[in-house]
């Protein structure tokens, strides 16, 4: 088993999601499970293999430090249920 | 080398006899009314809406009143044809929500490019296709709680195929002309296009911009279209491709003029279903290809397990910004920060989002990394090195697109994760190497469609079309 109730505990914290004690058994399980399955690339061998983080090379993109036409401040907040005074406004910090 | 007989083709004659071509032209020379047409068209869609849940959204309002324009201009490549939108991709002012109840109520203020594309060409988009919730799946079983499961248009106790289920459905149901944009990050075109018994066609990676799509796997999604003939595949994917300065992964896609000479089945790819075997291989035949075959033992053996933790992992990441700020779902602050994002998360998203997001957490975390995450990237190295090779000496591979018929929805229900991942075995090769491929019908098992899909090397995207020339009977 790789991923214990402090694991499951700890990525349950970085990932900001809250889970039952009866979803962290249910999920540890069904998790274990696969990451079982998934070991089986270990096997491959990949001495002096790059990883490939897209299919194909891609480049940098750059382009001039220029203001461009963008969203305005008013169409960035429309799905905004939480504002003030032309912000977003989000929950208690300390 | 390649001759292909005419053959008999999945529409209903009645309505369905015209494809993009004939129907632009009508439109053009005034003897077909946009406005009508798209009337008929939004009452047809209502109607099997009611009965097979595939859309989230019909935008009629919208519709016709471009529909109206396109009237009055007759103009653009695809002037007045309907298509409906994968719910992860954005139009602007249509609630677009990928399928989520995290995202339920966003309205989009930009069109996705795609979508932009489509409606400067003059096409009327008539809604938003129900989908697993952010492509999570390969059922459309995954979706949130205020949407409804999508149905397979040839037995509604059967799934259409995810995750662009409701594009897939749509497309073989609807009685008129119909182009639906579907997204793929390991199948989601393919499989529900096999599932519904229609064309689902995958570009190579970074072909088609994404930008405005809600992204799941950033180095693997690809936008492609699903239509009810090859050609219609075809007029949509050239309106859409073409490099755009928003997606920074987006390429300058050059035509390539090269000649499809030799195909070959993948061996692995047909230790499936054995009437699904036999329907294929006829397929195969029936199409006039003298074919060889080859193995994948790498794809065989890796790609699964490759596949999935890259997806998790950067699934986990680009599922970050859903937190109940600035669109969708956003009740009540009355907790601290952390405590408002992780209960907002939990609320709402699906189990299996919250596997995929622990999965790829996990996959990521110190300690794990190297053996998981970056060890998948080096074996998708092998994995595309393993097509590159095939490719050299041939220019195009085949293998059934689904492993399995079109299964019940109550035994989808029972499966467990493992299982359901395994049942995208035949797609996530070649989307895991960015590769172009089609699915289309071969034929049917009991009354259910089987899919046979044609894979191309990287950025050969017309080495398909031209593969398959001549299907649609023209």
């Amino acid at each position: 088993m790789k991923v214990n109730k402090e694991v499951m505990k700890k990525i349950e914290t970085n990932a900001r999601l809250n889970l039952s004690e009866e979803e962290r058994e249910k999920f540890m399980a069904q998790i274990n499970d696969v990451l079982d399955y998934f070991d089986k690339i270990k096997e491959a061998n990949t001495d002096d293999v790059e990883p490939s983080f897209h299919p194909m090379a891609i480049k940098n993109v750059f382009r001039e430090d220029v203001v461009e036409e963008s969203l305005t401040q008013e169409e960035a907040l429309v799905n905004a249920k939480h504002k003030k005074d032309g912000f977003f406004k989000g929950p208690k910090v300390v | 080398m390649l001759s292909i007989k005419k053959m008999g083709f999945l529409r209903d004659p009645k309505w369905c006899e015209m494809d993009i071509k004939e129907f632009v032209a009508k439109v053009k020379s005034g003897e077909i009314n946009v406005v009508e047409y798209t009337e008929k068209v939004l009452e047809d869609i209502e109607q099997i809406n009611s009965n097979y849940n595939y859309f989230s959204v019909i935008t009629k309002e919208l519709a016709l009143e471009q529909a109206k324009k396109v009237n009055r201009s007759k103009t653009g490549k695809l002037a007045g044809v309907p298509i409906s939108i994968k719910d992860c991709i954005c139009v602007k002012g249509v609630e677009s929500s990928a399928s989520s109840d995290i995202l339920k109520g966003y309205k989009p203020v930009f069109n996705a490019t795609v979508v932009k594309k489509l409606i400067d060409e003059g096409a009327i988009i008539v809604g938003k296709t129900v989908q697993d919730e952010f492509g999570f799946g390969g059922f459309s079983m995954n979706v949130g709680n205020s949407f409804k499961v999508p149905y397979n248009p040839f037995d509604i106790v059967r799934s259409c195929g995810g995750s662009s289920g409701g594009s897939g459905g749509i497309t073989q149901k609807s009685r008129y002309l119909h182009v639906s944009i579907g997204e793929s990050t390991g199948g989601s075109i393919a499989c529900p296009a096999s599932f519904c018994g229609v064309y689902g066609f995958t570009p190579s990676y970074g072909v088609v911009s994404r930008y405005g799509l809600m992204d799941y796997g950033s180095s693997l999604d690809k936008i492609g279209p699903m239509a009810k003939s090859l050609d219609d595949c075809k007029k949509v994917f050239d309106v859409i491709k073409g490099h755009d300065i928003k997606d920074s992964t987006s390429l300058d896609f050059r035509e390539n003029e090269g000649e499809v000479k030799k195909v070959a089945i993948i061996k692995e790819s047909f230790n499936v279903n054995p009437k699904i075997k036999d329907i294929v291989i006829n397929k195969i035949q029936a199409l006039g290809y003298e074919y060889e075959e080859v193995s994948l033992p790498v794809v065989d053996k890796y790609a699964l397990a490759s596949y999935s933790l890259i997806a998790m992992s950067e699934a986990s990441t680009n599922l970050a910004k859903y937190c109940g700020l600035r669109y969708g779902y956003q009740p009540e602050m009355k907790e601290m920060y952390n405590d408002y994002f992780s209960k907002v998360r939990s609320e709402t998203i699906t189990d299996e989002a919250k596997r995929r997001i622990i999965l790829g957490t996990f996959a990521r975390m110190a300690g794990y990394r190297d053996a998981y995450y970056l060890k998948a990237l080096k074996v998708r190295t092998l994995i595309i090195n393993e097509y590159r090779q095939k490719f050299k000496e041939y220019d195009i591979l085949l293998s059934p697109t689904m492993p399995i018929l079109p299964p019940a929805l109550d035994e989808v229900k029972y499966l467990e994760p493992l299982e359901l991942y395994k049942m995208d075995q035949l797609t996530i090769g070649v989307n895991l190497a960015g590769l172009p491929h089609i699915s289309l019908n071969a034929g049917f098992v009991d009354g259910l469609p089987v899919g046979l899909m044609l894979i191309g090397d990287q950025l050969k995207d017309n080495n398909i079309f031209k593969a398959l020339e001549g299907i649609d009977g023209s």
